[in-house]
C-alpha cells in the first residue's frame, strides 16, 4: 500500500477497493453477514489509516478541526508573481490534464500506420472537440503536408477540369459549419459481447468540430459538371492509400465541405491538413483527408474501403455494401464504463446523442436498466448532423443499477438495442452499430461495461 | 450563389451580374491540362474503366511477392500478424455460385479479401495505388497485373501458367468467387432513406426483467492499462485502478440475480455498507510526461515493424533485449544497425536509418536493451 501511495498521480483505492475481489464478489451476492463485515471493517481501518497519516501529514483533519489549510493557508499562487504573457505563445492544457488523451486500444490492429485512436469522451464536455483530440483514423500513415504545394483536381464528367491552389480554394465562399464525424467501425467490438472497458474505447471514434471551407457544389458548379449523367463523384487523398470513396451525386451537391478549417484554425495534420472533405452524416471513411482529387462520374467506384471494408455482412452472408449513414445515437459518458464515482448523492448525468439524418430531438435516460426512463435535457445548439450534449440529474441511493441512454431524431427514428440490431442484422456486421450502451454501476461505485436484453 | 434559380434572378437583375454568373468563379482556378489529369486519373472502376494496357503471369508475380509483400502477408497471402488475410476461405464451388459459402458458415475465424471483394478491379487498383506497405506507386502497371494473378493462383482461382491482362481481365471477373455477394438492398447509401430496426419509445414498465447478457471478460480488466490515469484527479467521478486491483465481474447469473432483487424503500441504503467510497487524489500529480523514448520510436515508425513483446516485420523490443543481455557491446552494434542497416539476424534484415541523429538512436536502443521484462 505504501508503494501505491508513492507512485505520482495514483488514485487512492476507495476503502472497499481495499479488500480482495473473493470478498467483493461474496459481498455483492450474499450481503453482508457479521463475518464479512469483520473483514471489511479491518480492510476499511486499514486504508483510513493510511489516508489519516498522508492527511496528518498535511496538517489536515486533526482531531480539533478548524478549517481546510487550503483555505487557511496562503497558497504558493496568491503570495506569488505568475508567468507573463506569451510564456506559451501557442497556448497547451495545464499540467494538470495529462490524463484526457487519444488512446490506442490494445490488440485492436498491428500496425500504427494502419491504426486509430480514440478520443477520451469519458471527461470532456459540451459538444465541440478540442481538435488535439480529434479521434485518429489513418490508412496509411499520416503527414503534415506543405499547403505551399497541395493542388485539387476537380475532372472526370465536367465541361472544363480545373487546378486549385490553397491559395484559390480559401478565396472562395466559405462556410462554417459545426459536424460530427464518426467512424463507421465506432462500437465495433461490442457487435458480439463486451470485449473494452471504457467510452473511450466502445464510443470514442466519434469528434464533432466546427468546419470552415467552401462547398463541393461550388466547386462543382465552377467547372461546369454534367448534370444529367453525373451521378457520383470520387474523392480521393493525397497520402500512400490514395484513399478513395464514392459520394452520391445529391449528396455531394446538399451539404459537403472542401473544408480547410477546424474549431477556428486550420485543419491539424492528424486530420487531413491543409485540406479534407467533410460529408456530414456519412461514415468518417468517406470524409476524405489530404483531398487532392474529386472526380465526376455516372457509376460508383468499388474502392478498397466499398468493397474489402466498409461492408456490413448480414446473416445470409451477403455484404451490404455502400452502408454510409450513421443512424442516431447516444452515449452516457459520465458516469460511464471504468469510473468510480465518489459516493451516495447526486450526480449530473451527462452524454452525447447525434444522428446523420438530421437533428435529435429527445434522449431518455434510464437508471433501472430499462423499465422506467425520464427525458434527458439537450444542452444548445442543437444542430443537425453535430453531436448534441444531454444533462439529466440522478441520486444515486448506494443500490446496483443499469444506466441506459436512447436517442431519437427528427425522423422518428429511435436508437435500438443491441439485440433488435442482431435480429436483423447478426453479429458480424463490424461496422454501424449504434446501439443503446448499458453502464452497470456496482454497489461500491464501480461502473462497468455490461450489455443487457 | 450558383445555382439554377439563382442564375434566372442575376438575368433579371442586371447583364453585370449575369457576365459574372457565366463565369462562376473568374480569376480562381485554372484548367488541367491533359497531362496532369492522367497523372492523377488513375483509379480503376468495377466494370475496368480507368484499367491501363498492360500484363503479368502468375510466375512474375511470385516473384514480386516474395520481394516485396510476403513480410507483411505471408508467403501465401493466409498471415493475419500484420494485416488481415487476403487468401483463404474460398471454393471451387464459390467460383460457380458466384458467393463465398464460408461467408455465411462463419468457418473461417478471419474474413480474407477474396472472400469479400466481388470486384477484381478493386484488387487491382489498391495494389495499384497503395502497395507496397512503405513504398506505395512504386510498382510498373505489369507487376500490378502480376501481383493480382499471383494472389488469385494462391486463392486457386487462377492456374500457375496464367497470364493476366487488360484482355482478359473482364472474363476472369466472372470466376470472382464473391462477385455476387454484395446488396444495396439497405437503408444506409442516402441521408433520406430508412433504418432497418423500429424501437418504440417505452417510458414505463418497459421491461419484466433485466436480463444481462455480457459483461467484460476477465482477462480484458487490465488490457487497456490503468483507466485510473485515464480520467482526471478531481471532479464527479474517479477512473477505477484497474492495475491494482481488477475487479472481476460476478457470474452473469449472479448478477442478474442482484439487479433483479426487489427493492423496498432505503433497504439498499441500509444494507449497503457504511462507507461512501473516499477517493483522495495523491498529493503530487503526474507531471506532464516529456518525450519518452517510446515516443521517439513511434515518432521515428520504429513501431511499424517492431512490437514491445512481439515480432511484427522485426523482433519485438523485449525479444531484442533478452537476446542481448549481458552484452557490453549490443548497444554500439545495434546503434550501427539502426543507422546503417543491416543485422540479419532475425531472419530480415533491417533498412538504414540514415536520417535519425545519433542521440536519438542511443536513447532508442538503451531502452530497447532495458525492456526484458
Amino acid at each position: 500500500m505504501s508503494n501505491e501511495l508513492k507512485q505520482p498521480g495514483r488514485i487512492l483505492r476507495a476503502p472497499e477497493n481495499f479488500i480482495d475481489a473473493e470478498l467483493s464478489k461474496a459481498i455483492t451476492t450474499g450481503g453482508l453477514n457479521e463475518e464479512r463485515r469483520g473483514f471489511l471493517r479491518k480492510s476499511f481501518l486499514a486504508a483510513s489509516a493510511v489516508i489519516a497519516s498522508s492527511a496528518a501529514s498535511n496538517g489536515a483533519m486533526s482531531a480539533a478541526f478548524e478549517g481546510d489549510p487550503n483555505i487557511l493557508n496562503h497558497t504558493e499562487y496568491d503570495q506569488a508573481l505568475g508567468m507573463p504573457v506569451t510564456t506559451n505563445p501557442y497556448g497547451v492544457p495545464s499540467k494538470y490534464e495529462t490524463n484526457l488523451v487519444r488512446r490506442e486500444s490494445p490488440g485492436l490492429t498491428q500496425v500504427g500506420g494502419a491504426s486509430v485512436s480514440f478520443a477520451p469522451l469519458q471527461g470532456l464536455f459540451g459538444i465541440i472537440t478540442p481538435s488535439g483530440l480529434h479521434f485518429e483514423r489513418h490508412h496509411q500513415g499520416w503527414h503534415d503536408m506543405d499547403p505551399a504545394k497541395h493542388r485539387l483536381m476537380v475532372m472526370g464528367m465536367v465541361k472544363n477540369p480545373k487546378v486549385y491552389t490553397m491559395d484559390d480554394i480559401m478565396r472562395l465562399p466559405s462556410v462554417s459549419r459545426m459536424h460530427f464525424i464518426e467512424c463507421g467501425a465506432n462500437s465495433a467490438t461490442e457487435w458480439g459481447n463486451v470485449a473494452v472497458p471504457t467510452v473511450q474505447y466502445t464510443h470514442g471514434m466519434v469528434s464533432c468540430s466546427e468546419f470552415t471551407g467552401v462547398l463541393l457544389s461550388t466547386l462543382l458548379d465552377d467547372c461546369g459538371f454534367d448534370k444529367k449523367n453525373g451521378k457520383f463523384i470520387l474523392a480521393e487523398g493525397a497520402d500512400g492509400s490514395g484513399m478513395t470513396r464514392t459520394i452520391s451525386m445529391a449528396n455531394a451537391l446538399d451539404d459537403v465541405i472542401v473544408a480547410y478549417g477546424q474549431n477556428g484554425e486550420m485543419l491539424r495534420p492528424e486530420n487531413g491538413y491543409p485540406l479534407r472533405l467533410v460529408v456530414p452524416g456519412v461514415q468518417g471513411v468517406s470524409s476524405v483527408k489530404y483531398l487532392r482529387r474529386i472526380e465526376v462520374g455516372d457509376k460508383p467506384y468499388d474502392t478498397k474501403d466499398e468493397v474489402s471494408h466498409y461492408v456490413d455482412l448480414q446473416p445470409n452472408g451477403q455484404q451490404r455494401q455502400y452502408t454510409s449513414v450513421q443512424e442516431a445515437k447516444s452515449v452516457i459518458t459520465s458516469p460511464s464504463g471504468g469510473q468510480v464515482l465518489l459516493g451516495k448523492g447526486f450526480y449530473n448525468i451527462t452524454g452525447l446523442a447525434w444522428t446523420g439524418r438530421g437533428k435529435i430531438t429527445r434522449v431518455d435516460v434510464s437508471a433501472d436498466g430499462g423499465r422506467t426512463w425520464r427525458t434527458a435535457r439537450l444542452e444548445t445548439p442543437v444542430l443537425s448532423k453535430a453531436l448534441t450534449r444531454f444533462n439529466i440529474d440522478w441520486v444515486w441511493d448506494g443500490s446496483p443499477v443499469i444506466l441506459q441512454s436512447r436517442a431519437m431524431d427528427d425522423t422518428g427514428y429511435v436508437q435500438p438495442s443491441i439485440n433488435q440490431l442482431r435480429g436483423v442484422r447478426g453479429t458480424k456486421s463490424i461496422y454501424h452499430n449504434n446501439a443503446i450502451q448499458s453502464w452497470r454501476v456496482a454497489d461500491f461505485g464501480e461502473v462497468t461495461n455490461v450489455q443487457v436484453k | 450563389m450558383y445555382k439554377l434559380n439563382k442564375v434566372i434572378l442575376a438575368v433579371s437583375l442586371s447583364a453585370l451580374s449575369l457576365a459574372a454568373v457565366a463565369q462562376p468563379l473568374p480569376g480562381v482556378g485554372r484548367s488541367a491540362t491533359p497531362k496532369e489529369i492522367a497523372a492523377w486519373d488513375i483509379d480503376v472502376r468495377g466494370d475496368f474503366k480507368g484499367l491501363p494496357k498492360g500484363h503479368g503471369s502468375v510466375a512474375e508475380g511470385n516473384k514480386v511477392w516474395d520481394d516485396k509483400c510476403a513480410s507483411c502477408h505471408g508467403t501465401f497471402g493466409e498471415s493475419l500478424e500484420v494485416f488481415g488475410p487476403i487468401v483463404g476461405g474460398t471454393t471451387k464451388d464459390d467460383m460457380k455460385t458466384g458467393h463465398v459459402l464460408s461467408m455465411v458458415t462463419g468457418s473461417e475465424p478471419k474474413r480474407s479479401t477474396l472472400m469479400k471483394v466481388n470486384t477484381l478491379s478493386t484488387i487491382w487498383d489498391y495494389i495499384n495505388r497503395a502497395m507496397p506497405w512503405t513504398a506505395p506507386k512504386t510498382l510498373t502497371t505489369n507487376e500490378v497485373y502480376a501481383v493480382t494473378a499471383y494472389i488469385l493462383n494462391m486463392g486457386e482461382i487462377l492456374p500457375a501458367n496464367f497470364v493476366l491482362s487488360d484482355k482478359n481481365i473482364a472474363e476472369v471477373q466472372k470466376t470472382m468467387p464473391n462477385r455476387n455477394g454484395m446488396t444495396h438492398d439497405h437503408g444506409m447509401w442516402e441521408v433520406k432513406g430508412k433504418g432497418d430496426v423500429k424501437n418504440p419509445p417505452c417510458m414505463k414498465d418497459c421491461i419484466k426483467q433485466i436480463e444481462i447478457t455480457s459483461t467484460l471478460p476477465d482477462y480484458a480488466c487490465d488490457a487497456h492499462g490503468n483507466i485510473a490515469e485515464q480520467n482526471r484527479t478531481f471532479g464527479a467521478i474517479r477512473g477505477a485502478d484497474t492495475l491494482l486491483a481488477c475487479n472481476p465481474d460476478s457470474s452473469i447469473q449472479e448478477l442478474n440475480r442482484i439487479y433483479n432483487a426487489p427493492r423496498k424503500a432505503g433497504a439498499s441504503t441500509s444494507a449497503a455498507p457504511a462507507m461512501p467510497v473516499v477517493a483522495v487524489a495523491a498529493a503530487a500529480t503526474a507531471a506532464p510526461a516529456g518525450e519518452t523514448p517510446f515516443d521517439l520510436l513511434k515518432k521515428n515508425k520504429c513501431t511499424a515493424c517492431h512490437g514491445v513483446s512481439n515480432k511484427i516485420i522485426g523482433p519485438g523490443f523485449e525479444q531484442i533485449s533478452a537476446k542481448y543481455k549481458g552484452d557490453a557491446g549490443a548497444e554500439a552494434r545495434l546503434s550501427g544497425v539502426v543507422k546503417n542497416g543491416g543485422g540479419g539476424n532475425w531472419g530480415g534484415s533491417m533498412p538504414a536509418h540514415g536520417n535519425l541523429n545519433d542521440a536519438d538512436i542511443k536513447t532508442m536502443i538503451q531502452w530497447i536493451l532495458a525492456s526484458a521484462k
